[in-house]
């Protein structure tokens, strides 16, 4: 079934059945490669993209949901990762294995949109559904920190 | 200079302290080190393109590797393009990611590789100029001739120096850490880009012409085989284009092999992944539990922790190490502390599922894969399949996340079983329960210890028995334990041994194998004996590792030193004011220290109970002492960070089975470590004169018991069993 999206900006058509979660509507039809796979049930966040500004765990929405939605993946943040949120990750040098930041920045992204000078209290609140298993979780909130302008209140 | 395939190289310059277990061919002596044209390539423009050799989980070798080379070949670091090498052992050396190795393995071979190309640029340059070679030097990617003011960019001898016989590594002049311009620097991750970004660069992301996409059911009971499965229906499903069963090359063996390569199951082939998982869903399948053991159906953690208690009221069955006699000296000591430790199952939990990617044309392989261990894939791959290996290329990809998941490589033998068996490009992707269902699991343990001291409250004896997973005297993997295991050797009287249960369940290494548990054990029943003995915990380990060791036999202690381990402990207690620290109710601090994999770290940590039992570990203080260089500082202390991070994961983690299989399923049932519940981390290097090691693995094992510890100057309540709501804590 043929489905129309919008995703980065862009009109794009997806041969998907309407109860295919968006992650893997991104993946294996769109081939945007950000959003990964991580659990299926919403719990590690490692599938988090923006729709209509809103951190969602595009693993357990179905696309249909979102076929009206502006729909926002890291792709999209910049065309060569100047968005302050990348900058700030470069900054600080916060990925090990990378595999959970491209859903940790979206969420990030959001928090920002919402939250522009967050503390530490709010950063913990917002990136819970974040998992990390590496461990990065004090350079992440030190860039978002740093994406905000302001030092991180503990290193 | 190009980069040819490398050949008729001596690895001989480097030792190879895993002989064993990595195939890497010997060559004939020849002029010595890894030759750098299998390293680097020198564009006209004088950039590099340097390539990584072991597989990059996250550990930051991609960076670190490239950084020896660079460093040593003196070129600018923003000159410098790390490419991921694909496998060729006997261009590269060994290639795996495991025991904290790249470091130590490649610290010398590799600024030799670097050396060796900056002498054939030197060659180059002096034979251009016509002046002898001791009048030239380097400077940042170019070659001069001070006497003459004469100089000349790599990028314009490359292809003279590609040319030249390469020099007798034995000949090269390292430079002084003084002169160092990249080595010691925090540089940040080069693959960061491409990850900020979001570009294709994980297994999971592979995509070939053509392929399909599958998923691998099997029974939740290991090796069991499939009775009925209604495979029609799922044929008629969108998008499936295949669905099978597979017997699989398991066979029964006494204890299960950590890697056994093709289970039995169900292969759904599928043009994308999501329909290979509905149709998975749709599935009605029939087991035979019992296929690989009668025995495993019955198999639970209650009956493991029962017949643990049974076997602990025994002697051990097997004596690991002795000497003195400790039976003797507990009956004559003036006192004694006695308790039972005991640790659960673990998942490794990397966040990328296992997976991997193969495609044939004509009788050639080719897999594209995450594993820690390439090498070893293409030999279970080629023996599994009846190829050769020869006929088998690697793809090395980037993993996300490994801690020694990915040393073992069945995803590898399942890919190129199914793409051989659908003639197509095939991925194999595992669901998050897959993942958790078919691991090969850290395995649980209990230990019943008894030690004496006497009048002055020093350690007479010590007595350990672990019950374990095994086989008479043998263990399943990863579940041994070390007859050098602290205090062996310190203590007058000492007894080690251990008794077996068997288990029908893969085991396997998981960051810091063994240590990840006996630290927890031994540092916390340290902690028990200096309050028995109205000691310092920390005087008293000070006291034991200034014992002169036990001279019966200490072979496998001879890589211990215990000065170093002093010397964190004492640096450790310095930064937090340890002798000073306040004794509140309801906060408290705990210190350990651990000797793995080469490093050595020592660890204090300050935790809040509050009155609900709900720990919060508010800080920890991390000393590791590496050696005389950090490499990289940015991603040492990441490797450290992410070390406590993972320590914090096992006091609240357990993996439980009942009827033979794995009960919990998704990470909704095995609660990893959030943002909220990271400590304000201190860390710190203590350098001393040795040679730089590695950092995956030390820092962690020494950080649970420095938590409980901490959790019992809180509290007084002693953690004695993981997870701690067990004892009735939680992490806050």
């Amino acid at each position: 079934m043929s489905l129309k999206l919008t995703v980065n900006q862009k009109a794009v058509q997806a041969d998907a059945s309407p109860d295919t979660p968006l992650l893997w509507v991104l993946r294996d039809h769109l081939d945007l490669k950000s959003a990964k796979y991580g659990c299926g049930v919403g719990s590690c966040g490692s599938c988090t993209v923006l729709v209509d500004g809103r951190p969602v765990r595009s693993c357990i929405t179905p696309v249909s949901a979102v076929a009206h939605a502006q729909i926002t993946t890291i792709e999209g943040l910049s065309p060569d990762g100047t968005h302050p949120v990348q900058k700030a990750w470069q900054e600080v040098d916060v990925p090990q294995c990378g595999y959970c930041q491209s859903g940790q920045i979206m969420a990030a992204v959001a928090l920002l949109e919402r939250t522009p000078k967050p503390t530490d209290e709010q950063i913990d609140t917002a990136m819970q559904g974040n998992l990390c298993r590496c461990g990065t979780y004090a350079r992440v909130r030190k860039a978002i920190h740093t994406a905000a302008g302001q030092p991180a209140l503990r290193d | 200079m190009s980069a040819l395939a490398g050949g008729g190289l001596a690895l001989g310059l480097y030792e190879q302290p895993f002989r064993g277990a990595f195939a890497a061919a010997q060559q004939p002596p020849g002029r010595g080190g890894l030759s750098p044209h299998a390293f680097l390539e020198i564009h006209a423009d004088g950039t590099v393109t340097i390539q990584s050799k072991n597989p990059e989980i996250g550990q930051g070798v991609s960076t670190m590797l490239p950084m020896l080379i660079a460093e040593e070949l003196d070129v600018e670091w923003s000159q410098v393009r790390v490419e991921q090498a694909g496998l060729d052992e006997r261009a590269f050396g060994p290639q795996f990611a495991g025991g904290s190795m790249s470091t130590p393995m490649n610290w010398e071979p590799l600024r030799r590789v670097g050396a060796a190309a900056r002498q054939l640029l030197i060659t180059a340059a002096a034979r251009k100029w016509g002046v002898a070679e001791t009048e030239c030097s380097t400077d940042a990617g170019k070659v001069v001739h001070a006497a003459s003011k004469r100089s000349l960019g790599y990028g314009e001898l490359a292809q003279d120096a590609a040319s030249l016989p390469l020099p007798d590594a034995s000949t090269l002049k390292l430079k002084d850490a003084r002169d160092y311009r990249i080595i010691g620097k925090p540089l940040p991750g080069v693959d960061n880009n491409a990850i900020l970004t979001g570009k294709p660069i994980f297994g999971i992301d592979v995509k070939l012409p053509g392929m399909l996409y599958a998923v691998y059911q099997k029974c939740p009971v290991f090796a069991g085989k499939v009775k009925t499965a209604n495979l029609d229906a799922l044929r008629g499903m969108p998008g499936v284009r295949h669905a099978f069963v597979v017997d699989g090359k398991v066979k029964a063996t006494p204890i299960v092999d950590s890697d056994p390569g093709m289970e039995p199951g169900i292969a759904i082939v599928a043009d994308t992944w999501w329909q290979a998982q509905v149709a998975r869903k749709a599935l009605k399948v029939e087991w035979d539990f019992a296929a690989g053991s009668e025995a495993a159906p019955a198999m639970s953690s209650q009956g493991f922790a029962d017949q643990a208690e049974k076997l602990l009221k025994e002697p051990a069955a097997h004596t690991i190490r002795t000497y003195g006699n400790a039976e003797t000296a507990l009956k004559t000591a003036a006192k004694i502390v006695e308790a039972t430790y005991a640790y659960p199952f673990l998942t490794h939990g990397t966040l990328e599922p296992q997976n991997a990617t193969a495609k044939f044309d004509g009788g050639k392989l080719e897999i594209w894969t995450t594993s820690q261990a390439p090498g070893g894939g293409r030999q279970l791959v080629a023996h599994q399949l009846g190829i050769a290996e020869s006929d088998i290329t690697i793809h090395m990809v980037r993993a996300g996340g490994g801690f020694g998941r990915r040393l073992m490589n069945e995803y590898m033998v399942e890919a190129a079983w199914i793409a051989r068996e659908v003639k197509a490009p095939v991925q194999v992707m595992w669901s998050r329960e897959d993942d958790i269902a078919h691991d090969a699991y850290r395995p649980g343990g209990w230990h019943g210890l008894k030690a004496g001291l006497d009048a002055q409250g020093k350690v007479t004896a010590w007595q350990q028995h672990l019950i374990t997973y095994g086989q008479g005297q043998h263990t399943a993997p990863s579940a041994d334990i070390g007859g050098d295991e602290f205090p062996s050797g310190r203590v007058p009287n000492y007894f080690i041994g251990h008794s077996t249960m068997p288990l029908w369940l893969r085991t396997g290494p998981l960051r810091a194998p063994g240590a990840n548990a006996y630290a927890f054990v031994g540092q916390s029943f340290l902690d028990e004996i200096a309050l028995a003995a109205g000691r310092d915990p920390l005087d008293l380990q000070l006291e034991l590792l200034a014992t002169v060791p036990d001279a019966s036999g200490n072979s496998r202690l001879s890589g211990f030193n215990a000065e170093r381990l002093a010397g964190v402990l004492k640096q450790v207690a310095e930064e937090t004011g340890w002798r000073n620290r306040s004794r509140k109710q309801g906060t408290g601090m705990g210190i350990a220290a651990y000797s793995c994999h080469q490093g050595y770290c020592a660890e204090v940590a300050e935790v809040t109970v509050d009155a609900a039992n709900r720990v919060r570990v508010n800080q920890v203080w991390a000393v590791a002492d590496v050696g005389r260089q950090i490499i990289n500082p940015s991603g040492a202390r990441a490797q450290a960070e992410g070390g406590i991070i993972e320590a914090i994961g096992h006091l609240n983690l357990e993996i439980t089975l009942a009827g033979g299989r794995v009960e919990q399923t998704n990470f909704t049932q095995y609660h990893l470590p959030r943002m909220r519940q990271t400590p304000q981390m201190h860390i710190s290097w203590r350098i001393t004169d040795n040679t730089p090691t590695g950092l995956g693995e030390p820092v962690m094992p020494a950080v649970i018991p420095a938590v409980c510890n901490a959790i019992f100057a809180a509290t007084g309540k002693r953690v004695r069993s993981l997870p701690i709501m067990k004892s009735g804590f939680s992490l806050a």
